[in-house]
């Protein structure tokens, strides 16, 4: 197994960073690979640009910064717009298709657009949309297992939402069936 | 008696939470500080910890009151801790020279981000290196130590506690942004399995006892407050009775031992990580992320045939110079990347110049160097 690297973009409050814990936490913790997560962000506290990046690998992980990405998940515009350059040639694109409407990339990038804040919306809350990502995330990319994926999102969210998490995430898992 | 910390297993944690882990692990019970970013943390996971533990957390009305009450609460017989970055550093330097003139344990941590003045508050810089060395007035001897993982912020904030105790002064971690919010796995060991050294108490009794008499280890016994032992301690120079004597003999007698206390047990006190170092031609000297950020440079070096090794300072202060200037006899040169624009390459030629070269890779912080800038550093010294 090579490294993987995996760069989430979005706005403060989208759950970046959660959802790069969540995916370190997986394969760090459940799938007993080596993760590294790292974070940035501006000063806001809501609203501003925020970005999160994991590299999994089998040995311990030396560079922890994502400059060439195996997987860009984009949660907003200008995430998309600020991030698809670092994207692999063949890479994997998974995007918030009501949110990025706006595409430029080459098309042998692995384009696959879900309407993940809809999603979230019509299961009656839009605070798991990344939730319902990491679900169209661990069935596309098949980087970290579904059992580490789920018991990793049930460590890391408040236990009164684990339903409503379990719910989002298969939700995301199962929309790839719709695509084919 | 305190309950001990009942945490261990394995953990995906964040730096600045496995920095707080660890300073519980070592029997830190007191926390003052004032939040700062990327340090926040920090406090944030002590103020929810320390009060399960029967331990005590204060935030201050900044940093100055800070580093005061971690002082008091030392000689009152606590561990204690603050974490802060670059700009509440600046306002602890005054009292650090007072905890290092009274010889009071602690441990001060400054999670770097880009300077000077508020510069990059959530951006990432190693600025503060040269600041930890010589930011209060006066000579004294400190130790520095530079993580580069959560894990190891969790292992150094003990061995930090543990310096602290056994040499007697404010022990400083020097990591950076990109490690305090750095999420990896974390291992923590049952706390019976860590090495934890203790306060050394005085055996004498009260009368016999002199606060700052020292015998063969260069470091006076504590007496424990509440024990009936006459006590005086301040920050003028100061006699074995700890009463302020304003003589030259006295200073003689008073500040050289501050610096020798640590520079005679220099080589307990330095930890290096090597790789490749014993036949290389380039010996590249990087700490803290930048010691990680650089190992892709290194191997596109290594597949254009040059000898590379890395040579990570995990102690920076007391700087390791005996290594240096062992490695400068053999090697020929050194590169030094740093998120400042060139503190610790200083330290380097210092120890270098009369044997080969030092290039310094300079980065003003908010980012991390280009590695082709690396690699052709390390080319300019193995073909120059």
């Amino acid at each position: 197994m090579k490294e993987q690297k995996i760069k989430i973009s979005g706005f403060g409050g989208q759950g970046v960073i959660l959802s790069a814990y969540i995916i370190g936490k997986a394969a760090s913790i459940y799938d007993k690979k080596n993760a590294s997560m790292t974070q940035a962000y501006g000063p806001e506290a809501r609203g501003g640009a925020c970005s999160s990046q994991v590299v999994i690998s089998p040995k311990e992980v030396d560079y922890p910064l994502v400059d060439n990405a195996d997987v860009l998940i984009a949660l907003s515009q200008e995430g998309y717009d600020k991030f698809i350059s670092i994207l692999k040639k063949d890479g994997i694109l998974l995007y918030d298709s009501d949110l990025v409407e706006n595409l430029k990339h080459s098309s042998k990038i692995k384009s696959n657009p879900i309407p993940a804040t809809r999603v979230a919306e019509e299961l009656g809350n839009k605070i798991v949309a990344n939730v319902v990502m990491m679900g169209f995330f661990t069935a596309v990319a098949k980087m970290v297992s579904i059992e580490a994926m789920k018991q990793s999102i049930q460590e890391s969210v408040p236990s009164k939402y684990t339903e409503l998490n379990m719910r989002a995430f298969d939700k995301g898992y199962n929309y790839i069936k719709n695509l084919k | 008696m305190l309950k001990k910390s009942k945490l261990h297993g394995e953990f995906f944690m964040q730096g600045d939470i496995a920095c707080a882990e660890g300073a519980i692990a070592a029997g830190c019970r007191f926390f003052g500080g004032y939040p700062i970013t990327p340090a926040s943390e920090i406090a944030e996971r002590m103020s929810y910890r320390l009060p399960m533990l029967d331990g005590v957390f204060v935030q201050f009305e900044d940093e100055i009151a800070s580093i005061t009450s971690i002082l008091g609460a030392s000689w009152a017989g606590m561990k204690s801790m603050t974490a802060t970055s670059g700009p509440g550093w600046s306002l602890m330097n005054e009292n650090i020279g007072l905890g290092m003139m009274m010889e009071t344990p602690c441990v001060l941590i400054n999670v770097q981000r880009g300077s000077p003045s508020t510069g990059l508050p959530t951006s990432w810089g190693q600025s503060d290196m040269m600041q930890a060395k010589w930011g209060s007035h006066g000579d004294y001897g400190s130790i520095s130590l530079c993580p580069k993982s959560p894990q190891e912020f969790f292992d150094l904030t003990i061995v930090a506690f543990n310096y602290s105790e056994k040499y007697r002064l404010p022990v400083f971690i020097l990591t950076d942004a990109i490690v305090g919010h750095m999420t990896e796995k974390v291992i923590i060991p049952p706390v019976d399995e860590l090495e934890i050294i203790e306060r050394k108490y005085t055996t004498k009794k009260p009368g016999e006892y002199l606060p700052y008499k020292v015998e063969k280890d260069m470091v006076p016994d504590f007496a424990k407050a509440g024990d009936g032992y006459r006590y005086h301690t301040t920050g003028l120079t100061h006699d074995e009775r700890g009463y302020p004597v304003m003589t030259e003999e006295c200073q003689w007698k008073c500040v050289p031992r501050l610096v020798e206390k640590i520079t005679k047990n220099a080589d307990n006190i330095i930890l290096l990580e090597e790789r490749d170092v014993e036949d290389a031609d380039v010996v590249v000297v990087a700490y803290g992320i930048t010691a990680r950020t650089v190992v892709p440079a290194i191997e596109a070096a290594k597949k254009k045939g040059i000898k590379v090794g890395l040579l990570r300072l995990i102690t920076v202060w007391p700087f390791p110079e005996k290594r240096i200037k062992e490695l400068a006899q053999k090697v020929k040169g050194f590169v030094v990347p740093e998120l400042n624009l060139g503190q610790i390459v200083l330290e380097v030629e210092r120890c270098s110049a009369k044997y080969v070269t030092t290039k310094s890779i300079t980065h003003p912080g908010g980012g991390i160097h280009k590695i082709e800038n690396i690699v052709k550093a390390i080319e300019k010294v193995a073909y120059e």
